[in-house]
Order: structure tokens, then C-alpha cells, then sequence
């Protein structure tokens, strides 16, 4: 068995594909260099790919969009973030994790992902650097622009402090923002709060926003829909605030206070500041 | 410039805060869910009628679903669009190659200058069908967008790329997906949901080729079930949620 896998390089989501990959058969790492350009870069990967029963990939943003093409171009099906596999039959993420699918490959190669976070990463194979052909329409990356760092990151922070419906409006997040500079945090919120335009989308944790990655993850006045907890189930440790015991995040989550986060947060400030002696 | 731009949209449930399956593990139990697009398509659309706003065109959606997706046709007829097509099924879902195929004969001769789509749906998160659908019409195709400019006949998109945006052009018909934060979807009117009701609507009924990515059943994830340790109520609890800091490090 021959397991053709495409790897970014200093991508820990590749190595996760490529200790996914071992356990198929025998691995031929392929990596690609130069300018991005998806429809090449799959041209690429599917020449390479002659000869092997399966290709695989990280199922990172990137990992999802090549294998789609590959899979285009081949006329095959693919898999899109795969966390098991059995013979032609693969078990894949729906709802950004809420929910798993056992579904048939009626195809070869096998192409799929990896579910990023399902897998430890596998040792750092040799790989092969493929030479991209000149591709029907492909559409190559014109330039990179590099953001200006501001703040902490949410995705990378190690505490996110989170509003959701709860908070009641914009200026509501006044005592999240001090709770979440005093513990050096990045605030996070709801869809709810995106779409009545009370914080950025880029503030959003959820499915369709940021995944987070946190040591703690204090989740202020939001219900916990399977959208939000797609993008919050990374953290390590969930600390909900809600005036409602049956609420689901607190099915999800590990430490909950029952109370308004209006009285709650900002008296965790308060002690916060009392026990640091400020 | 007039546009004419083709929008895909997919009826998904609202899933609220936990997922319940039917019997044969075949569907979500949706008795008691409301259903909508998924978030990215919310994006699309509203982007699609800026477009024709400023520049004038059609809008045309289009959804692929049960007879009940006329009402997600109809929000998103409420919210600008034109009019819609719907690829009529029984309700048991379509793989992607077979979606990807029916929305190609269905937009080959309509001769659209612009195909939107979400990066992926909310429910299945397939990431493929817009990339499909390209490759079939013969078109250009980007993906993970949160940013489009049409300018003279191409397009400027630009997409995150951790820390920084990668910026595509490329010349016009081309497939676009697009993500959630791309814009703030407008709400409907009431004169613009009562303007959708007679919006025109074809329903095409192809038939359903043979699943290559074939569902087999559905399974809900472990781990469910958990609770959560309370700490306290109110303002009271303070203290515990500080110590609790404490111990994770954090404080």
C-alpha cells in the first residue's frame, strides 16, 4: 500500500496527517515551493500521486482546498476531515465536530484530510519537493499582505474571555475587556454577537469564526449552540457564566457559576485585583 | 459593470445547543429546529447584492433540497435576491460530486459572470463543491474568501492567511467561496419579504446519481453527557473562580 501525503513545511497539522498516513502504508511525503497557486499545486500533487492507492493531507484550510482540486481534477471523491478509516470506509467531522458520518469511498485513490487535532503527529518524514506545472486557470497568490500584531491572538491566546447573547450590547463588553486585560487574555464572543454588529467578526469564536486553543476558555452569557462550541471545544478548561442552569454549555463545560455575568465578572476582577494585592 | 451572479445556498437546521439523530441514524431529529443557510452563504448573498446594487445585474440563488428549501430561497429573494432555482430532491442528501453536477447543468447556459458559494456547508463541511463546479464550467476558482473587489471585468479577493492576506485576481466568469466576516448580512424588510413571495422560482427535478461518497450513518461524537462542577452563584462565587485560576496557572 502507497500513501501519497502532501506536507507544509513547520505545519504540526501535517505531521498529524503523516502519523495518520503510516498507519495505511508506506508514506511518500511530497512537499511544494514557490507561489501558491492552488489549481498548480494540485496538478502537481495528482501527477505525483500516480500509483498510490490513497492521498492524504492536512485538513487545514489549505490541505481541504488542494485535495478538493486533486480530487476535481482526478474525477474522484474526497473526504474532508477524516478521523478514521476502514478499508473504503472513512468516519469524517460534520458540524465542525458536533457530529461524526461514517461514510463510503466509491473511489481510488482514496483522497481525504485529516481532521487537524485527531491524530499525534508523526516523525517529520524525507519528502520530495514537486515541480508545479503550467496549469488551465490557475489563479496563483498576487501578493501577501502581513498584518499589523494587534493585541493578543485569539486563536494562540492562552485565556479567551467570551460574551455572547447575555451581554446585551456593545458596551456591555466593557467589564469582559477588563477581565480579559487584567489576565492578559484575548476577548472572544458569540455569532450572536457578530451578527448584530456588537464586536468584529474576527472576535468570534465559533464553527464559521476562530477555533480557539486556550488553557481556559470563560464563555460570559452564552448558551453554548453547537456553532460556538465548534470553535470553544479546543480549549482546555471551560468556565461558563449564565443565569441558566440547563443551559448546554454547561454539558460541555468543565467549572460553571449560575448568576448574571453583569454581577459575576466584574467581581472576579475585583478578587483578581484583592488576592494580587492591587 | 452589470453582474449576473449565481448564488448556492443550502437549507441546514439551526441546531441550537445539542444535536439529537432519528432512529435509522440517518438525519438530524429536526421537529423542533428552524432552518436557515449556512453562515458563509449568508455572506454570499449579501455580497451578491451589493454587487448588483452598485452596478446593477441579477442575483439568482439557488438551492439544491427538499421542496421546504423554497423558504430559504425565498429569505434570501427577501434580502435582494432576483430569483431562485431550486434542484429539487426527496430530502435524502445529495454527495457532493452529484450537488456539484446538478448546479452545472443548471447554470451552464444562464451564461452568470460571478458563482458564489460558502467555503463549506454548515452541516456536512464537504469543501468541495464550489471547486467542482469550476473545474466542470471550465472557470477559475478561489477559495476562503473575506474580501471581494469587482473591478473592470476581474475580480480582487483576498483571503486570511494566518497573520497576514493572501491577495488573488483573476479575470471574470470565475467561482468565488466565500467565508462568514466577508460582510454584515442585512435583515429582511417586511416590504422586501412580501416583494419575495412573488419573485419567479424554478424547480428542477433531476434524478439523484449514485452516491461516491456514500453516507452510511451518522454518530454523535464521545463525550457527551459531561456537567460541569458549579463553582457558585452570583457575585459569591468569585473567590472559587479565582482559585480555580489559580490552579490552571492562569491567574
Amino acid at each position: 500500500m502507497s500513501v501519497l501525503v502532501f506536507v507544509e513545511p513547520d505545519d504540526d497539522l501535517s505531521l498529524q496527517a503523516v502519523g495518520f498516513a503510516r498507519a495505511l502504508g508506506e508514506v511518500r511525503a511530497v512537499t511544494v515551493e514557490g507561489v501558491y497557486a492552488p489549481a498548480s499545486w494540485a496538478a502537481a500533487i495528482a501527477a505525483a500521486a500516480d500509483g498510490a492507492d490513497t492521498i492524504v493531507a492536512a485538513g487545514s484550510d489549505r490541505g481541504n482546498e488542494l485535495l478538493a482540486h486533486v480530487a476535481a481534477q482526478l474525477d474522484q471523491p474526497f473526504a474532508a476531515n477524516v478521523t478514521a478509516i476502514d478499508g473504503d470506509v472513512v468516519t469524517r467531522v460534520r458540524w465542525g465536530g458536533s457530529l461524526l458520518e461514517e461514510a463510503r469511498l466509491h473511489g481510488s485513490p482514496r483522497i481525504l484530510t485529516v481532521a487537524p487535532h485527531t491524530h499525534p503527529a508523526g516523525e517529520a518524514p524525507p519528502s520530495t519537493a514537486l515541480t508545479v506545472p503550467g496549469t488551465v486557470n490557475a489563479v496563483p497568490v498576487l501578493e501577501r499582505v502581513e498584518e499589523s500584531n494587534a493585541g493578543v491572538s485569539l486563536r494562540d491566546a492562552k485565556v479567551v474571555v467570551s460574551g455572547g447573547r447575555g451581554v446585551g450590547s456593545a458596551e456591555g463588553f466593557g467589564p469582559i475587556e477588563e477581565l480579559a486585560q487584567l489576565l492578559g487574555a484575548a476577548v472572544g464572543c458569540s455569532r450572536v454577537v457578530t451578527s448584530a454588529g456588537w464586536r468584529p467578526h474576527t472576535d468570534q469564536v465559533g464553527q464559521t469564526g476562530t477555533k480557539i486553543s486556550a488553557d481556559l476558555y470563560i464563555a460570559c452569557g452564552i448558551s453554548g449552540a453547537t456553532q460556538h462550541i465548534a470553535g470553544a471545544k479546543g480549549a482546555k478548561k471551560i468556565l461558563a457564566i449564565n443565569t441558566d442552569p440547563e443551559a448546554p454549555i454547561l454539558g460541555v463545560a468543565d467549572y460553571g457559576v449560575i448568576g448574571d455575568l453583569h454581577e459575576v465578572v466584574p467581581a472576579i476582577t475585583a478578587e483578581l485585583r484583592r488576592v494580587r494585592g492591587e | 459593470m452589470s453582474m449576473k451572479i449565481l448564488v448556492c445556498v443550502k437549507r441546514v437546521p439551526m441546531t441550537g445547543g445539542r444535536i439529537v439523530l432519528t432512529d435509522d441514524e440517518q438525519e438530524l431529529r429536526t421537529q423542533h429546529l428552524g432552518f436557515t443557510i449556512s453562515p458563509h452563504e449568508e455572506c454570499a448573498v449579501e455580497e451578491a447584492v451589493r454587487i448588483v446594487e452598485a452596478g446593477g445585474g441579477e442575483v439568482v440563488v439557488l438551492a439544491l433540497g427538499p421542496a421546504e428549501a423554497e423558504e430559504q430561497l425565498r429569505d434570501c429573494m427577501a434580502v435582494g435576491a432576483d430569483r431562485g432555482i431550486l434542484i429539487r430532491t426527496d430530502g435524502a442528501e445529495w454527495d457532493p460530486q452529484a450537488t456539484a453536477a446538478a448546479i452545472v447543468d443548471a447554470a451552464r447556459d444562464e451564461g452568470f459572470d460571478l458563482l458564489l458559494f460558502g467555503n463549506e456547508s454548515a452541516d456536512s463541511g464537504n469543501y468541495q463543491v464550489g471547486i467542482r463546479v469550476a473545474y466542470a464550467l471550465g472557470l477559475p476558482v478561489v477559495t476562503g474568501l473575506k474580501k471581494i473587489d469587482v473591478v473592470d471585468g476581474r475580480v480582487r479577493c483576498e483571503r486570511d492567511a494566518g497573520g497576514a492576506r493572501d491577495v488573488y485576481e483573476t479575470q471574470l466568469p470565475a467561482v468565488l467561496t466565500v467565508l462568514e466576516g466577508l460582510n454584515l448580512p442585512r435583515y429582511p424588510s417586511v416590504p422586501g419579504r412580501l416583494r419575495a413571495k412573488s419573485k419567479p422560482l424554478a424547480v428542477l427535478e433531476p434524478a439523484r446519481p449514485e452516491p461516491r461518497l456514500e453516507k452510511l450513518r451518522l454518530v454523535l461524537p464521545p463525550g457527551q453527557g459531561k456537567q460541569a462542577e458549579i463553582l457558585g452563584e452570583g457575585a459569591a462565587a468569585a473567590p472559587r473562580v479565582v482559585e480555580v485560576m489559580q490552579s490552571l496557572g492562569v491567574a
